[in-house]
């Protein structure tokens, strides 16, 4: 874990919809070899933070730096380039597909020689390289063979993340990945965010389960009606004061009056 | 491939063994295994009620019969890939068929060059009604019954005040009516057999070297026999009467062909994707649109080679070419021998064998003189039969955890 400037960093960004704000001057930071929890109610702009970064809707104000450079991401393919992965909640994969062919879809390594004409398959090579990729990951699979719609969710989430790994991205962003999992298979995939992390990836993770935040988390990260709602070090606080700052209410403090506020670096005060 | 994984995802999942690799080989290609032994069941049927059914002129007249069909369906199972349909592919083999007569008898065009025509009409055709449909975003039922209609008015439109029109190009004609000899057809033979050998030894050296599992080469070993013997036999039989067929080589190498392109190649794998979801497909960087027009451009080429097939082997073109029950068999066939109507399943493989499966039935109650009406349920009784097929499976493998 290295400190020192933020691998992405948002400053001051919003969004709004309509009469909606749905992102009112956020600043986040993500570094390599953390893992970020976002988190917040329904409605609070997490999604609409991660769709900010990602590409899908660029922001409306506020700067983004990518190892200490502005950048700007307007399109998915400007995150990608960058070395933002984003796996989305749903997943996108074809069921009717195996492991191997789902990791490489859109990216197919094409067979040397004659194949190129045609562009032929090298399944081999793909296979190859599937194989090692998952093994260095530790996810264990049936069959890289197997149709991914005959994996389980646990399977699928992480055949998912390590397609994502594919383009050698800097930062991973995850939407729920443990949502209608079951235990063994959250903890599969808890895994497997702990080995990105020693990867030197940042990684946001998105969640609504604060157990699993907590569980890989290194620093808390709540949203709150589109504004930063306060900013804890997971190894420093508790399930408590994380959900007061989610709802805005209890420890005798109405975070609804505190306009703006930079977030409290060291969770413990909030 | 892929089906072949699902029915065995769980056994291979540990270890390969010899058992195990038995299983794959019968479990894995289940569909097509049903399907022969359907094959087998209706030989047997028509055989005990008219021996005249497996004697070699018989067979060699319904390789011959299938051909068109074949053809027609090897493009439909491009368009069941994606999940559509294509409701004009009977409409447009009868067009490009009389686009070519018209051409080469009318016009005196060279016969090489009437045919690329038809081609050409065909894949214009199909590059249309793909486009209409991923650009507007029409249901392709549509896009395609309108072709359907559309298409059959060119056709009589192109023939004119004759309604019908006799080709006597024998390039043309020999399409369909050219026998290969004994000796070419045993060339063929080693030819085929040869290179089926040769790509399943380099795959598995290619998957050894890499040092992938599956080094039990016995399951390979298996399907090498069969289809060797499969190749060996059909030979003996169709030499035993007036050779090899032209029409069926041709039927071949598109099913070969075409097989390569939508298992091995990046285009096959994205028909594959965007059938299975498109959206999926869509984030992976795949231009699904692009994927759709191709993919009805290979429909209506096919639909156009079929029809040339059909004409040359009719020695002309009518006001009928195309018509009747064509379309619904050339979908129906592949549905029959395994490909989804659902999308996203199946193989070029199933053109065939679903054509021999249509052939076969039509075959031998012509041989039994039966009525139109009694042939015409029956084609309906095992259309709705096919179709209630890939429905259980579906549920199957929804049950069983897949979608």
């Amino acid at each position: 874990m290295e400190a020192g400037t933020p691998l992405l960093e948002l400053e001051g960004v919003s969004k709004r919809f309509g009469p909606v704000q749905a992102l009112d001057r956020v600043d986040f930071a993500v570094s390599a070899g953390e893992v970020v929890g976002l988190v917040g109610d329904n409605g609070a702009g997490k999604s609409t933070l991660v769709k900010a970064i990602a590409g899908i809707h660029s922001a409306d104000e506020g700067t983004i730096r990518f190892e200490g450079r502005e950048v700007s991401i307007s399109r998915p393919q400007d995150a990608t380039e960058l070395g933002i992965a984003t796996v989305y909640q749903d997943l996108a994969l074809c069921d009717n597909l195996d492991v191997v062919s789902n990791l490489f879809l859109g990216r197919e390594e094409i067979s040397p020689g004659t194949g190129r004409v045609s562009r032929q398959l090298d399944e081999v090579r793909m296979e190859h390289e599937t194989g090692d990729l998952l093994s260095n990951l530790a996810v264990t699979i049936p069959s890289l063979r197997s149709e991914v719609g005959t994996l389980s969710g646990g399977q699928r989430q992480q055949v998912a993340v390590a397609r994502s790994l594919l383009g050698e991205p800097r930062v991973v962003l995850l939407d729920e990945p443990t949502a209608a999992l079951g235990v063994p298979q959250t903890k599969q995939v808890l895994q497997l965010i702990r080995r990105l992390r020693e990867r030197e990836l940042g990684v946001v993770v998105i969640s609504h389960n604060l157990v699993d935040v907590f569980a890989v988390a290194d620093r808390v990260f709540v949203l709150r009606l589109g504004r930063a709602a306060g900013e804890f070090k997971a190894d420093e606080t508790t399930e408590e004061h994380v959900v007061s700052a989610i709802t805005g209410v209890g420890d005798g403090r109405n975070q609804k009056e505190q306009p703006d506020q930079p977030a409290p670096k060291e969770g413990e005060s909030a | 491939m892929s089906a072949t994984e699902a029915a065995t995802a769980e056994e291979t999942a540990e270890r390969s063994t010899t058992a195990q690799a038995l299983r794959r080989i019968v479990q894995g290609d289940l569909s097509s295994v049903r399907v022969i032994l359907g094959l087998v069941l209706i030989a047997v049927i028509f055989q005990v009620q008219e021996d005249r059914f497996l004697s070699a002129q018989n067979l060699t007249n319904l390789m011959l019969q299938i051909t068109t069909i074949g053809l027609i369906s090897v493009g439909v199972v491009y368009v069941l890939l994606l999940g559509e349909i294509d409701l004009s592919v009977g409409a447009v083999s009868g067009l490009c068929g009389a686009v070519m007569a018209v051409l080469s008898v009318k016009h005196g065009w060279n016969a090489y060059l009437a045919i690329a025509a038809a081609i050409a009409v065909g894949t214009a055709i199909g590059c249309l009604q793909g486009s209409l449909f991923s650009r507007f975003v029409v249901p392709s039922f549509v896009v395609t019954l309108a072709g359907l209609l559309a298409w059959e008015g060119a056709l009589l439109q192109v023939l004119g005040q004759t309604g019908s029109l006799n080709i006597n190009d024998p390039k043309i004609t020999g399409l369909a009516n050219i026998f290969y000899s004994d000796t070419v057809g045993w060339i063929f033979a080693a030819v085929i057999i040869a290179g089926y050998g040769a790509v399943l030894a380099l795959g598995y050296r290619r998957r050894v070297a890499a040092g992938l599992g599956d080094s039990n080469p016995l399951g390979l070993i298996v399907r090498f026999v069969f289809l060797a013997a499969i190749v060996i036999a059909a030979v003996a039989i169709l030499n035993s009467d007036r050779g090899v067929p032209l029409a069926v080589m041709i039927l071949l190498g598109f099913v070969v062909g075409m097989e390569y392109v939508v298992k091995r190649t990046t285009f096959g794998r994205h028909v594959y994707a965007v059938g299975g979801n498109a959206e999926a497909a869509r984030r992976a960087g795949i231009r699904v649109n692009r994927v759709r027009i191709a993919v009805f451009m290979i429909a209506s080429t096919m639909a156009a080679i079929g029809g040339i097939m059909a004409a040359s082997r009719l020695f002309a073109v009518n006001q009928n070419s195309g018509g009747n029950e064509l379309l619904l068999l050339a979908i129906a066939g592949p549905v029959i021998a395994g490909t989804s109507l659902f999308g996203g399943r199946g193989s070029v493989w199933t053109a065939l064998l679903g054509a021999l499966v249509i052939g076969s039935i039509s075959n031998g109650m012509d041989l039994l003189s039966l009525s139109s009406s009694v042939k015409l349920m029956v084609t309906g009784g095992v259309l709705l039969l096919a179709v209630l097929v890939d429905a259980i499976a579906r549920q199957q493998r929804q049950t069983s955890g897949r979608v």
